[in-house]
């Protein structure tokens, strides 16, 4: 079988044998840093990964996942450990008797569906997440999602996403999952007042405070999308305002915009600095000063900026290098440069996505070292080679570099962690911190 | 299409990964997508191995796909042969590249690299994990293994290899340990152990033995049986788990080196084996008849089923695998038992066989152990799959002579002790000393009954705690768990004694006054008698004593 020809095969980046091909140094803008492209092994987690919080955070839904015993593995090998009697996700494992025939295949999701839905009762909202096995056999997730929706009755919304690892990496899943949210989203009317909506996911707790803050400011209405119950989907139209709490959402901004919403261009609310800077690009669009956001803001500012120059003694001067993960690097670097005094060594990211970080990149200091993409064995070379004081990777990474005499931080842990908001800068330079002081205590 | 919660096994291509990661100088080059990467992690994390696995992924995306993806997978041979100078290659594909087919080891060979290629052609639509170790490493043994070159010394020790420790194995690396050992003071030679340590070259003189030792046929046998077809050596067939079965395990490796053995076993391991004295011993009559059920892959449950019933005076109440490829040896061995052997990889058959069993002790892998743990049975872990716990860093063993004695510590360890568990049936229901308060020597008791509010706060704390996902790798687990909070007993109005019983609750005993009464109150509430006689008292001291 070849599916060669349901892809698009865009080749911006031409990979070959020869190393001065594959690194290019583009640079982002005038007096912007370059950064440094280069194709090899990936070593990130694809965007089923994603299921793990996001069926955490919209409590009545289902993911199944329909794809091979890998996608299985792979969800519960990143969970870490069982925790949920029955989680809300599973894989439909695809097998032989399934490769024979597309119209088996369908048959068998519907079986799968029926059995499924009737043993949770409770679910009101239902992601087929797509992955590489259905994508590469042409598994049409999203009919199968309008024909089972149909089919139910609408009692349960089916929708379909791609966590591929041919697609997406990591982050990206979320993004997916969002993205397919928005089309069901219900229209606000045109002459709707102006209302802003939180887009990405966050911690309940983070969003509670962010809720508080805006009510403060008389900043409304405001929506958090996703929203913890898929039965209160937040309306949308051409006078919703959205905020990106997360860097990683190209596509679900891109359908935000086509349902008439626009953007507001902001920082990311990570470190004091950058969740005034969002908080006041939201107040700003709404009219409301920025003295307003400083005074209403100013017990929690003055609280975590006392927390975090605490932290700022243990951090400042220290070196790290980010391996390419959750695109939460370029943010959390600009936070550990800025407010902590750190040296950013370099910063990778999976995927750049210069216009949702404009902000972000011009606060970075000018000489930061980006990568985009990766090539995971050269990239090992020059994190060996300049000996970071600590180093932001992956799972798969995390031993083998300590085992080298590196101080590691799981970057994994920075996506399941709340690490938004005044209250939690502090927590977010504190798992900096934490690897470095065990290093130092074990040392003793 | 099969809907999967959970999985004992990973992919076949797992399994050529913890062959491939037990080895030395050995790289796997395997054609698959970014996300595959995540199998990196099992090894780092779960078996915290310094070292990366020695595998390449090609990650290719959608956009390769059609285009190039051959030609990506030719470089990253190339790249990984040039960085990581192996002495043997492994190729193969993923469940995906297996779906685009670009012929990875056909794609390999054309390379001409100066090292020998193996192809591995795992299909993962139908295979899982163990069976690719299988396929794996008989497929390095069929390549690499050569006829031995000069006749073996007449005057040579007896010599084996040690067939079947892999990476991301349940306490393989101690296992080899153990029985390496064991030969040695046997008097026979350990050539090679393999997977687990051995190179390429190693592989080669795998014919240098006389025989061969298989400690884990899930992974071995294949690679053995090829050994005995063209190389004449037999293989061993006992598992050297539990005290009976490593005496003879003694007896084969003894026939098969042609020494006698009588000596050592009469006298030199007598010192090291401790279990079957502390199973004989007093304490231990409360294991008598104490119901378990066994799971795991088939040669563990086998031999657990078999040291429980022989050599812990347990009953097996069942037995099961994951394993389908040894469910004949399963349904051989429950037979021995009287029960029916559950042949199953779903997780909800396994959870619902232990709850119309209840047994009193799960023998099974970290599935089990969440079963159980949520049923509230103990339980200890005998099988992979494998969680970071199931690598202490102490010397653990399960086979051999040290391995029977962690048996029955580990088994024993979860349950109550001896005359703990007497005290309780004594006070049994006693406020704070009672039958669901957990061994004492384990930290973890169960709540007592919240009210509600306090139900719905404990809840939402640990749904909290959920989030924190990621550290539960470093973590024990149970700090993650939404531990089941029995709900609130009802009161009911207590029926009235009348004189004589009243008198005769006079004379029990203080400590035990107050339970007596609540448990003949509680009789009598079930059974809706309304006065209490001294006929309720005893029938309800008769019910509740077991
Ligand atoms: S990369 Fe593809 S095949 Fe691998 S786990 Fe992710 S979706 Fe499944």
């Amino acid at each position: 079988m070849n599916a060669s020809d349901s892809f698009d095969c865009a080749t911006e980046e031409v990979r070959t044998t020869n190393t001065v091909a594959t690194s290019r140094v583009i640079p982002i803008g005038n007096a912007a840093p370059p950064v440094l492209k280069q194709r090899g092994q990936r070593e990130v987690f694809c965007g089923l990964t994603g299921i793990i919080w996001l069926h955490r955070k919209i409590q009545d839904a289902f993911f199944l996942v329909v794809g091979s015993r890998t996608c299985a593995h792979l969800i519960q090998s990143a969970a870490g450990v069982m925790i949920f009697a029955e989680p809300r996700f599973a894989t439909a494992i695809i097998d032989e008797r399934d490769l024979a025939g597309l119209s088996d295949a369908n048959d068998e999701l519907d079986r799968v569906v029926t059995r499924l839905l009737e043993r949770r009762p409770d679910i009101k909202l239902l992601f087929l997440v797509g992955s590489c096995p259905s994508e590469v056999i042409k598994l049409d997730l999203s009919r199968a999602a309008s024909r089972l929706s149909r089919q139910f009755d609408n009692s349960v919304r089916v929708l379909n996403y791609s966590g591929s690892g041919i697609e997406t990496t990591f982050t990206q899943g979320e993004d997916a999952c969002l993205a397919s949210m928005v089309p069901p989203l219900p229209a606000a009317s045109v002459d709707a007042p102006a209302a802003l909506m939180v887009v990405g996911s966050l911690a309940d707790v983070v969003e509670d405070q962010f809720a508080r803050t805006f009510a403060a400011l008389g900043l409304g209405p405001v929506s958090f999308f996703p929203p913890r119950r898929s039965t209160a989907l937040p309306a949308v139209g051409p006078n919703t305002r959205y905020i990106l709490a997360q860097p990683f959402l190209a596509d679900t901004a891109r359908a935000l915009e086509e349902r008439g919403a626009t953007r507001i261009p902001a920082p990311f609310p990570l470190g004091v600095e950058g969740t005034t800077a969002w908080i006041s690009a939201a107040a700003a669009s709404f009219g409301i000063s920025n003295a307003t956001v400083l005074s209403v803001t100013k017990s929690a500012r003055e609280r975590a900026a006392a927390a975090v120059s605490r932290l700022r003694l243990k951090l400042e001067g220290k070196r790290i290098f980010f391996f390419p993960d959750s695109q939460l690097e370029i943010p959390i670097a600009r936070f550990l440069s800025r407010e902590l005094g750190m040296q950013l060594v370099e910063v990778g990211t999976p995927f750049l996505h210069r216009q949702h970080l404009e902000q972000e990149l011009a606060m970075l200091p000018t000489e930061t070292q980006l990568s985009e993409g990766q090539d995971v064995e050269r990239q090992l070379d020059r994190c060996f080679a300049s000996n970071p004081d600590i180093v932001v990777c992956g799972l798969g990474l995390a031993n083998p570099l300590e085992a080298r005499g590196l101080t590691t931080k799981w970057s994994i842990e920075l996506v399941f962690t709340p690490i938004q908001g005044y209250e939690q800068a502090a927590d977010l330079a504190e798992l900096f911190a934490r690897p470095l002081l065990r290093r130092q205590l074990l040392a003793a | 299409m099969q809907l999967t919660v959970w999985t004992y096994e990973g992919p076949p291509h797992v399994g050529a990964m913890r062959v491939a990661t037990a080895m030395k100088d050995v790289h796997y080059v395997l054609h698959a997508p970014q996300g595959d990467t995540y199998a990196d992690l099992l090894f780092t994390m779960i078996e915290r191995r310094s070292a990366r696995p020695p595998v390449t992924y090609t990650t290719f995306q959608a956009r390769d796909l059609g285009s190039d993806t051959a030609e990506l997978f030719k470089m990253a041979a190339r790249e990984a042969y040039e960085r990581f100078q192996p002495k043997a290659m492994l190729v193969g594909a993923s469940c995906t590249a297996e779906l685009i087919q670009d012929d990875p080891g056909g794609l390999a060979l054309a390379l001409n690299l100066p090292i020998p290629v193996v192809p591995l052609e795992l299909p993962s639509y139908q295979k899982k994990e163990n069976w690719g170790a299988a396929e794996t490493f008989y497929q390095i043994v069929r390549k690499l293994a050569k006829p031995r070159a000069v006749p073996k010394e007449a005057t040579a020790k007896p010599s084996c290899n040690i067939l079947g420790p892999s990476a991301l194995g349940f306490r393989h690396r101690d296992d080899v340990r153990e029985i390496t050992g064991l030969l040695e003071r046997l008097g026979v030679t350990v050539n090679v152990v393999a997977p687990l340590g051995a190179s390429p070259d190693d592989i080669a003189r795998l014919s240098e033995a006389d025989f061969n030792v298989v400690l884990y046929p899930e992974i071995g046998m294949q690679a053995a049986s090829w050994l005995t077809k063209n190389f004449s050596q037999p293989s061993t067939k006992t598992i050297p788990l539990g005290m009976r079965a490593t005496r003879e395990f003694v007896a084969e490796v003894a026939a098969l080196a042609k020494i006698d053995a009588a000596e050592f076993l009469n006298t030199a391991e007598a010192d090291t084996a401790r279990a079957p004295w502390y199973a004989k011993s007093v304490d231990s009559t409360y294991l008598t008849g104490k119901r378990v059920f066994v799971f795991g892959d088939a040669t563990h449950a086998i031999a657990a089923a078999r040291v429980a019933h022989e050599e812990m005076g347990f009953k097996v109440v069942g037995i099961g695998t994951y394993s389908r490829e040894f469910a004949r040896e399963i349904r051989e061995a429950s037979k021995r038992y009287d029960v029916e052997a559950l042949i199953t990889d779903d997780y909800l058959d396994v959870e619902a066989k232990v709850q119309e069993l209840q047994p009193e002790l799960v023998l099974g892998t970290q599935m089990e152990r969440h079963i159980a743990k949520r049923l509230g049975i103990p339980c200890a872990v005998i099988s992979a799959p494998v969680h970071v716990q199931d690598y202490p860093a102490r010397y653990s063993p399960q086979m051999g002579f040290e391995g029977a004695n962690v048996l029955f510590d580990t088994w024993v360890h979860p349950l109550m002790m001896g005359l703990e568990e007497h005290l309780l049936g004594m006070f049994r229901g006693d406020f704070e000393f009672h039958g669901e308060s957990g061994p004492s020597h384990l930290g973890h008791a169960t709540p007592a009954p919240l009210p509600s509010s306090e139900v719905a706060m404990a809840h939402a704390a640990a749904v909290e705690a959920e989030i924190a996902i990621a550290t539960a790798q470093l973590v024990p687990p149970e700090s993650f768990e939404v531990t089941a909070v029995p709900p609130p007993v009802k009161p009911s109005g207590p029926a009235t004694w009348d004189a004589v019983a009243e008198r005769e609750l006079a004379k029990i005993p203080f400590f035990v006054r107050g339970k007596a009464r609540r448990n003949t109150e509680r009789y009598a509430a079930e059974h809706s008698i309304d006065l209490i006689t001294l006929e309720t008292l005893y029938d309800a001291k008769a019910h509740f004593a077991r």
